[in-house]
């Protein structure tokens, strides 16, 4: 599976202002001394392969990128990556690097984060980071649960899960990242497997490319409290039915041999699954994850099950220009610091002096 | 023309009331610059509700503003106004009660209707029957006179009348000898684009100054003479504008950025507004979605080597709690500012109060010490913020900076300082590595410490070589990786306690204002209490007595010679507006007897009643009897 890698013209680069070297990296470089200590068979290793694989292709110095997380398994993130890192308290990763990311316009800033910690305890920070549009990547590690805390439900888990915390079934709805970034208008909003390595890597090639913030949902496995949640998606034998592939400018058929696809719903104006043979190719929908209007990728990311994850859009949902709060909130420091030559004493002598005053001699 | 008679006062204390819709604070804060600019000192004390505009007329809805002025050294905007004067029915009626004897009323006659009058509570017209023999009463019909004066700019009544704040300043400034030229000129400022309000609010203005030169209404005018103050440069300065002056020299002193994250909240608010206007000092203003999210970003900014500061109020800091944790563990600079109001909850957003001393102490999980320092007056607010930066800088720590709600909008003249006399603040970045290693190369460590200080190395982002982690586990010495060795533990929160008692070498030792030498009684006080406080101690020793004051800027490490201080007064006083903490930790640390003067109305101390306090503590403690009426046997110097 591919996607689009790179960003669409004219669209600055998320990391235009970050230092580059010329210097070949390897994956090595970015590993920090640190033991790894997720529980075996972690999804999460999978995706720390990843990115510390992917880093290197920036080709940004290592110095200059910032990985900022919050609370939970995926939490533990920044301490294996050899970059600048903090791990945070629960929930407000994306408020501590928005700090850094307007603080420092040279900077690539990196959020990992998991359901709950960007979900639950931190949601009011995530919809405001993406409708800001901060200059950021954010990583939201889903495994529709509470792993750190020993297994209760999360807010992505399915209707009636029994958990710790829900012996009788949980009777929480659940929430649909994709669909609560869109509606948060996010600029980038994407979602991918942490198993399939090429899908991943290609998602965060584009997510850091992009100037914004860039929001990727990974489906990601916990062995342990939510083991084979996402089996329908990888399983050989049910996969090409279970993943709806997002490709820009390309129709969305999925289904063994393409045998379905997506066409528009008359009734709803939203969209629906159809057998190609009966509404023929022609019919299908082309991806287009640069309209600037949201509501086809809305349409499409409500394709996804809230209860067990028989069926998903894997891909790149949107991915749009809007001008980020940090390069503005720069623009106007920039403008003003313009307009008032001078040494900052002598300024700050003009300021501290100014309005009514009187003389006692 | 009557000749009008001149009679000189050393003080007055006015008080402007009237509906939230009155432009009250306007009206006494125009009457402070007049004064200021004439060079008497002052003392100022707005009082208004927290809503925007209650139903009009009513006693909720009333807003004052008191100004106390004189041709000495004042500390506080007074107890009790020499002059009231009252732009409607629920004006004078709340304000009342805090007249003396032989005061002077002026009242707008023109709201003494008898809805307006029931409104308030009235079941008869004060101004008819004889309930204000006691007071020098003046009716004047200021909205009639006012709607008159500016009949000429073809304005609606409703309009016209709202210039009647305007008459009655020009009144109280002729009354008062007050220089016009300033608020004409703020007039023509604020009223530039409307040609006709601006006309007409000049118009009234002059129209009340006119009215007591050339009526019989008002025989006498007062002469104040300036104060004599030490010479230099001043201006009128509000705690909020000082504070956020503060962190504007904070910035160019350190050279780092400012970076501000702040949610909106009274009496805060205002130093996020100031601070958004200077963005030409490379100040960051971040209006955050919650308190959590502003601290968060100042966190972050502060990680990639800005000051990262963040603005609040009591209930902010509650909020803000676990992110004050996460900045005393990754040791990061940071200053938390919180202008306490009225608690707890919502308690009273308008109001002072000094309630947040414990909150600011222990008010976070774990063993997590945090620098706290407290301004004494509005100006003052402009140096405590120089000194927290200065704290949190070069210990690598957040600070905690307590004003309150009579702080943040009290103002008072301020000598303007000199940019070379502000402190430097080195940043002192790590630029290397600094932990050697046996095959002779270095490598990072952020955990390993200044032996002076025990500050740990601020590397920034974007600093080769210095790439490292930090975050809320806890951290091994030295080298900072997560470590859950309980020795290390053990270590770790005795090293951050330890990092912060050092703050005390750095402080110069406590003044102790004890002209005497023979008192037996002090008065500790800490932030705003500072001038109510130095007023009761002025009274007391006025009629003869002894009494020692000091007063605390750093209230987390104590001065290190404020142990040894205590032990030399019989008794110690502590005057809180707070149930007695500052009292808790004095005891707590010292084993000292402190006595508590405490009061949580919402205001400030009273000078009068601490004079009283104060007096029966030096009663005990030199077993005489005290009378403060008594005119003073033996000139204390």
């Amino acid at each position: 599976m591919t996607t689009n890698e790179l960003p669409f013209p004219g669209l600055r680069s998320g990391v235009e202002l970050v230092p580059t070297t010329d210097t070949p990296q390897t994956g090595k470089e970015f590993t920090s001394d640190q033991e790894v200590r997720w529980c075996p068979g972690c999804g999460d290793y999978a995706v720390l392969k990843a990115v510390q694989g992917f880093l290197p292709e920036l080709g940004l110095r290592r110095e200059n990128i910032v990985f900022v997380s919050g609370i939970g398994c995926s939490s533990r993130f920044p301490y294996y990556l050899d970059t600048y890192g903090m791990h945070s308290i629960h929930g407000r990763a994306p408020s501590i690097a928005t700090g850094i990311a307007t603080a420092r316009e040279d900077l690539s800033v990196w959020v990992v984060t998991g359901d709950g910690d960007a979900l639950s305890i931190g949601g009011n920070h995530l919809i405001h980071a993406l409708r800001r549009n901060v200059n950021m990547t954010i990583l939201l590690f889903n495994n529709r649960i509470y792993g750190l805390t020993k297994g209760q439900y999360s807010p992505t888990s399915e209707p009636g899960k029994i958990t710790k915390s829900t012996p009788m079934g949980s009777v929480d709805h659940p929430f649909n990242p994709v669909s609560l970034a869109l509606g948060a208008e996010g600029s980038f909003v994407a979602r991918t497997i942490d198993s399939d390595r090429k899908h991943l890597t290609s998602v965060l090639s584009a997510a850091a490319a992009h100037r914004g913030t860039s929001f990727v949902e990974i489906y990601q496995n916990c062995p342990i409290f939510n083991d084979g949640a996402f089996d329908a998606i990888k399983n050989n034998d049910t996969k090409a039915d279970a993943i709806i592939p997002l490709l820009h400018g390309e129709p969305i058929r999925f289904g063994v041999e393409g045998s379905k696809g997506l066409i528009r719903d008359g009734k709803t104006g939203g969209v629906k699954i159809a057998e190609v043979a009966d509404v023929g190719e022609g019919a299908l929908l082309v991806h287009d994850a640069h309209n600037p209007d949201p509501s086809t990728a809305f349409a499409i990311s409500r394709l996804t099950d809230s209860g067990y994850l028989n069926q998903s859009p894997i891909g790149i949902f949107r991915q749009v220009e809007r001008p980020t709060y940090d390069d503005q909130a720069r623009a106007q420091i920039g403008t003003a610091t313009q307009a008032a030559p001078g040494a900052p004493d002598e300024r700050l002598a003009a300021l501290i002096g100014g309005g009514d005053t009187w003389t006692v001699v | 023309m009557v000749s009008k008679q001149v009679k000189q006062l050393d003080r007055v204390i006015i008080r402007f009331a009237g509906d939230s819709g009155d432009g009250m604070q306007l009206t006494g804060d125009r009457f402070t610059q007049e004064s200021a600019a004439f060079g008497n000192d002052l003392s100022t004390l707005p009082n208004f509700p927290a809503e925007i505009r209650a139903p009009q007329g009513t006693l909720p809805g009333v807003s004052s503003f008191q100004v106390h002025f004189a041709d000495h050294d004042i500390l506080t905007p007074g107890d009790a106004p020499d002059v009231l004067v009252a732009m409607n029915p629920a004006a004078l009626r709340a304000n009342l009660g805090d007249l003396p004897k032989g005061a002077t009323i002026i009242v707008d006659t023109h709201d003494f209707t008898a809805r307006n009058l029931t409104k308030a509570g009235y079941t008869a017209n004060p101004l008819e029957d004889d309930s204000l023999a006691e007071h020098a009463l003046h009716p004047v019909d200021l909205t009639g006179l006012t709607v008159a004066a500016v009949k000429e700019f073809g304005l609606s009544r409703k309009d016209a009348a709202r210039a009647k704040n305007m008459f009655a300043l020009g009144l109280l400034s002729w009354m008062y000898g007050r220089p016009v030229d300033s608020t004409i000129a703020f007039l023509e400022r604020r009223f530039a684009k409307v040609a006709d309000i601006r006309d007409a609010n000049i118009t009234a203005f002059k129209s009340g100054w006119n009215f007591g030169e050339t009526t019989e209404t008002f025989a006498v005018s007062y002469e104040i003479k300036p104060a004599p103050m030490p010479a230099g440069t001043y201006r009128n300065i509000t705690g909020n504008l000082a504070l956020a002056y503060g962190l504007v020299a904070s910035g160019v002193r350190s050279g780092l950025p400012v970076f501000l994250g702040s949610y909106p909240i009274t009496p805060a608010s205002d130093i996020l507004h100031e601070l958004s206007k200077h963005k030409a000092f490379g100040i960051t203003t971040f209006q955050a979605e919650d308190e959590i999210a502003g601290i968060g970003a100042a966190i972050g900014a502060s990680f990639a080597g800005s000051l990262g500061v963040t603005t609040t109020s009591g209930p902010g800091i509650a909020l803000k709690s676990e992110a004050i944790g996460l900045a005393v563990m990754t040791e990061l600079p940071l200053l938390v500012i919180d202008v306490q109001r009225g608690g707890p909850s919502t308690g009273l957003p308008t109001k002072t109060e000094q309630a947040d001393l414990l909150q600011a102490m222990f008010g976070r999980n774990g063993e997590a010490p945090v620098p706290i320092v407290a301004p004494q007056s509005p100006g003052d607010c402009f140096d405590a913020a120089l000194e927290a930066t200065r704290i949190a800088v070069t210990y690598r720590t957040p600070v905690m900076l307590l004003s309150d709600g009579y702080l943040a909008n009290g103002s008072e003249p301020w000598r303007i300082p000199e940019i070379d006399d502000l402190p430097t603040i080195d940043p002192d970045f790590a630029t290397a590595a600094n932990h050697p290693l046996e095959d002779g190369e270095s490598d990072f460590w952020p955990y390993l410490r200044d032996e002076e200080t025990l500050a740990r190395p601020w590397a920034v982002p974007g600093t080769p070589g210095l790439e490292h982690r930090i975050g809320g586990l806890e951290k091994g010495d030295g080298h900072g990786n997560i470590s859950y060795d309980p020795a290390n533990h053990d270590f770790m929160v005795r090293t951050r306690q330890a990092k912060v008692d050092r703050i005390a070498d750095s402080l110069p030792p406590m003044e102790v204002d004890d002209p005497s030498g023979q008192a037996r009684v002090l008065v500790l006080g800490w932030g705003s209490t500072y001038g109510p406080i130095g007023a009761g101690v002025r009274r007391v020793r006025k009629a003869g007595y002894h009494v020692a004051q000091a007063h605390l800027r750093h209230l987390n490490p104590f001065p290190k010679d404020l142990g040894e201080i205590l032990k030399r007064y019989d008794k110690v006083l502590v005057p809180e507006m707070n149930l007695g903490q500052l009292s808790m930790l004095l005891r707590a640390k010292y084993l000292v007897d402190a006595v508590g003067y405490n009061h949580v109305r919402g205001l400030p101390l009273k000078a009068a009643e601490l004079a009283e306090a104060i007096g029966e503590l030096v009663a005990q403690a030199e077993g005489v009897d005290v009378d403060l009426t008594a005119p003073a046997e033996e000139a204390i110097s």
